[in-house]
């Protein structure tokens, strides 16, 4: 299958969308930005790449089923819903054994030498009971912190670790302090995912659970098509990348797009009547200005402060030792909203510890937090010309409720009714949508660049021009 | 100095750039080494703002100015103004207090040690000609403060049309004629001679003429200069202490002859890296440029083929474009119009209006805004002027954030993503058929 691609190395995540060459979209991935934008786009490829394949996949099994009516449709269902979190443990399991290679070396570095037998058996109870705890995880429905590799195998390991270090031997500092190395090393490097082993794996798990008089039917197809799958190439002919780590990145000034204009474009594709978009990303606000094309006419940025953005709600959970996904749903339960007079970030902090010291409630300052942000959202979208019909919502705090509340009302009593805003399961993925639509069009034009190797970890050569390669881009 | 292989015009465009800087540089040391001999010569020295400067006045009667503002964006371009502002704030002066003051204060403190490291003399007398600026007053209180001497003040009234009334000239003359010339032949010592000011005045208007048609050869495709970083260059003589001299005469006459032999040539201009090859972009500039990244912040322009066919900031010393010169028929009316008609003492509807007769002179395909923290005479109203031009000529606009010579407030990432994405925004518009 031959693909285009588009990344948005953003501050937090960094995204990868994948189109095929009628420029639909194939695949999407993300991933953690980490300190390291080279892997974090590999990865981020790496992810819409098991996208695209899972998709081709379900496409592929819904033809044969359909065709041999054999199966019944609920357990087709089961096996679609099966297959990727089959998949997804294999992976897992394949970075944990990765994550004990790399804490098998601290522990061979640590002091005291004579120390090194405790915690080396300490932290193989911990790694088997992450290993032991797994499968659970990758149940279809199971719900996981995040995705992110680092995110969920630190979680268990957690657990393990109080649990082993509450009965003496090693401290539970000590323990987290070889998982947090570990997993620097192991977040350096792109993980070689060898697809059709992986999913050839993975189908054979999920035949396991199919009931028994269905086994067979199941059987005869699903290696097959796992293997046709598995074995299809995925070659990237163009490529285009955009966010805040594009510049440190070895991109050819050709293949790299401004943030605005891939946003716009992003939101144009999903939502054809977008013409103004807000994308509030961690570290910027973005209020732009689209024609019926998708093409930027205006736009505005926050530029000497950041408040306001994602990395400020970062703030304020980790001010709460909350995770970030749950401070909308707590800011919704709130029964008033708390006046936060602050802008900067950290003063807000100071705000939320002293109006929580006041008795004040936890979900009302909160919700207080969340319009502060908003508040200032809407004075860069006013600067950039105001809100227009429609309007789509793009960037990772979309993804909190109680901001796209809150945004709703300051729309609704600033602008009026009339404006409908459009928010998107993956809105979190327009950036990187829009880039990849900038190298579609390249590739049709016949001006492509062709991205680095995804395999080539951390230090892949700089991309070259499709010139120079035979033409691929043309 | 040329290497092999440099085009015959990259070569021209260097030893045309090196002629006429080359004498601004010598004419600006010459005038540096004055002041710091000033006391020992027995020259009385007169501290005054760019903006309505009646430099040809000082000049007839043998005193010597300094620019206080120069001297700002000096330090902020040689990258001593983090410090002097440091210092200013340790004396109790808020963030929020414009850096040019600071900067100046912070250098005074630290001895006065001018750009060119010789130490400037201190004032005789301070003349606040132009009171457009509030923060200019408040300036030349705190320099009152410290050097004792004299302040003599011209109440130049705000001009919210653009068109200057009999009243309003008159206002201005009287105040010349029975105030603040004689407060200065008091400090001199001596009568005005009038002769002596008509003759200054002569050399001003043609200076001016050829400064004018300097600012019009960006007219042509491509323009042979850049109008905003270049621009600066351009007006540093006119601006500052040579108006009304045989040295600024020449150089303009210099510089005039150079920009017309790039237009023969179909040169354009010379950028922080030798020619600008491509001239992809031209742009309108409002607002003072930053000096602490000054090159840095050209460079987001020439790297991209951005070249800046007119800018406000090159009017707010004196504004020519319209037909306005110093006269010696008319002296002390022509300073007054002068002073009462630079930019910034303009309304906005007459700012407006001046920022689109540059967009459809000059064929511009963007309106750029560089908005400053530290000045409100420029920074109030302009983003409504931005969506106003936007609405009246379809040219899009840009609008980016930053200092005049505190270096805290040039976010050297953000605004080149900014420059970017503007200048990407203006290619996409243009596929789109829009320019």
């Amino acid at each position: 299958m031959r693909c285009v691609v588009g990344i948005d190395l953003g501050s937090t995540t960094t995204k990868a969308v994948l189109l095929d060459e009628n420029g639909r979209v194939v695949g999407q991935g993300i991933t953690n930005s980490r300190s390291n934008y080279h892997v974090a786009s590999a990865v981020a490829r790496q992810e819409a790449h098991t996208a695209a394949r899972f998709e081709a996949l379900r496409r592929a099994l819904h033809e044969r089923f359909a065709a041999g009516g054999e199966v019944p449709e609920e357990t087709v269902r089961d096996v679609e819903a099966r297959l990727p979190e089959a998949f997804r443990l294999g992976l897992y399991m394949s970075q944990l054994d990765e994550l004990d290679v790399e804490i098998a070396l601290a522990v061979d570095a640590s002091f005291p030498v004579d120390g090194r037998g405790a915690l080396r058996e300490a932290v193989e109870e911990v790694l088997a009971r992450t290993r032991g705890e797994a499968a659970a995880l990758f149940e279809p429905g199971a719900s996981r912190r995040s995705d992110f590799f680092r995110d969920v195998a630190a979680e268990a390991y957690v657990r393990g670790a109080e649990d082993v270090a509450a009965r003496g031997g090693p401290t539970f500092e000590r323990l987290l302090a070889l998982f947090d190395r570990a997993i620097l090393e192991v977040e350096r490097r792109v993980q070689v995912v060898d697809f059709p082993r992986l999913l050839g794996e993975a189908a054979d798990r999920v035949i396991a659970r199919v009931p028994a008089e269905r086994r067979d039917a199941v059987a005869r197809v699903l290696p097959e098509v796992a293997r046709q799958v598995g074995a299809e190439e995925i070659e990237e002919v163009a490529f285009a990348g955009t966010g805040y780590g594009r510049q440190t990145l070895p991109f050819p000034k050709e293949a790299v797009r401004s943030e605005i204009l891939c946003h716009g474009r992003g939101a144009n594709r999903i939502f054809p009547g977008t013409r103004t978009v807000l994308d509030i990303g961690g570290q910027d606000t973005k209020a732009i200005q689209v024609d019926e094309g998708g093409v930027v006419t205006s736009f505005q940025m926050n530029d000497r402060c950041a408040a306001g953005c994602g990395r400020y709600l970062g703030y304020i959970a980790d001010e709460l030792n909350l995770g970030l996904h749950e401070l909308g749903p707590l800011a919704l339960r709130a029964r008033k909203v708390v006046r936060v007079n602050s802008t900067c970030t950290v003063f807000a902090g100071a705000e939320l510890r002293e109006r929580l010291a006041l008795g004040e409630r936890r979900e009302d300052i909160l919700a207080g937090l969340h319009r502060a942000i908003l508040l200032r959202a809407m004075a860069l979208l006013a600067r950039s010309g105001g809100v227009r019909n429609e309007f789509t919502f793009t960037g990772g705090v979309c993804k909190n409720p109680a901001a796209t509340r809150e945004l709703r009302a300051l729309v609704k009593d600033t602008y009026g009714e009339g404006i409908h805003l459009n928010i998107h399961a993956d809105s979190i993925y327009m950036g990187a949508l829009g880039a990849a639509l900038f190298a579609w069009d390249d590739h049709r034009a016949g001006r492509a660049v062709v991205p680095p190797a995804l395999r080539d970890g951390a230090d892949p050569p700089p991309p070259r021009p499709a010139a120079d390669v035979g033409g691929t881009g043309a | 100095m040329s290497t092999v292989g440099e085009s015959r015009a990259a070569q021209a465009g260097k030893a045309a750039k090196d002629a006429s800087q080359g004498r601004q540089k010598e004419m600006i040391a010459r005038h540096y080494t004055r002041l710091s001999r000033a006391k020992e010569e027995g020259k009385k020295v007169v501290y005054t703002f760019v903006p309505g400067n009646l430099v040809e006045v000082i000049d007839a009667l043998g005193m010597l100015p300094v620019l206080p503002e120069i001297n700002a964006l000096q330090s902020g371009m040689r990258g001593r103004s983090a410090a002097y502002i440091a210092e200013a704030e340790r004396m109790g002066h808020s963030e929020d207090v414009c850096t040019y003051v600071k900067c100046d204060i912070g250098m005074m403190l630290g001895g006065n040690v001018g750009p060119t490291g010789e130490t400037l003399p201190e004032p005789d007398l301070l003349l606040l000609s132009y009171t457009g600026c509030f923060t200019f007053m408040k300036w030349f209180e705190l320099l009152k403060e410290a050097y004792r001497c004299p302040v003599v003040m011209l109440h130049v009234p705000y001009q919210p049309t653009g068109i200057i009334t009999p009243e309003a000239r008159e206002y201005v003359v009287k105040q010349l004629r029975d105030e603040v010339v004689p407060a200065l032949e008091k400090v001199a010592g001596r009568r005005l001679d009038m002769d002596d000011l008509r003759h200054r005045l002569a050399l001003s208007a043609l200076a001016e003429d050829d400064l004018v048609a300097v600012w019009e050869s960006a007219r042509n495709r491509p323009s042979p200069i850049d109008g905003y970083f270049g621009g600066v260059y351009y007006i540093g003589p006119i601006f500052t202490a040579f108006r009304g001299t045989e040295d600024a005469v020449l150089y303009y006459r210099e510089l005039r002859s150079e920009v017309e032999e790039r237009v023969r040539r179909g040169e354009g201009p010379t950028g922080p890296d030798g020619p600008i090859p491509e001239e992809r972009y031209r742009l309108v500039v409002e607002g003072p440029p930053n000096w602490t990244s000054f090159f840095d912040f050209w460079r987001m322009f020439s790297r991209e083929g951005a070249v800046v066919v007119s800018s406000s900031y090159t009017r707010v010393g004196g504004l020519y474009d319209d037909g306005f010169r110093h006269s010696p028929e008319a002296p002390f009316e022509s300073l007054a119009d002068y002073c009462m008609g630079c930019y910034t003492n303009l309304g906005l509807p007459s700012r407006i209006d001046m920022l689109e007769r540059a967009i459809r002179n000059y064929s511009a395909d963007g309106f750029l805004v560089n908005s400053v923290k530290s000045c409100n005479s420029f920074s109030a109203g302009q983003l409504l002027m931005m969506r106003e031009l936007e609405r009246r000529t379809g040219v899009p606009g840009g609008f980016v954030e930053s200092d005049l010579v505190d270096p805290r407030y040039f976010g050297k990432a953000n605004i080149e993503n900014r420059l970017q994405s503007y200048f990407q925004m203006l290619d996409a518009r243009r596929n789109r058929g829009y320019a």
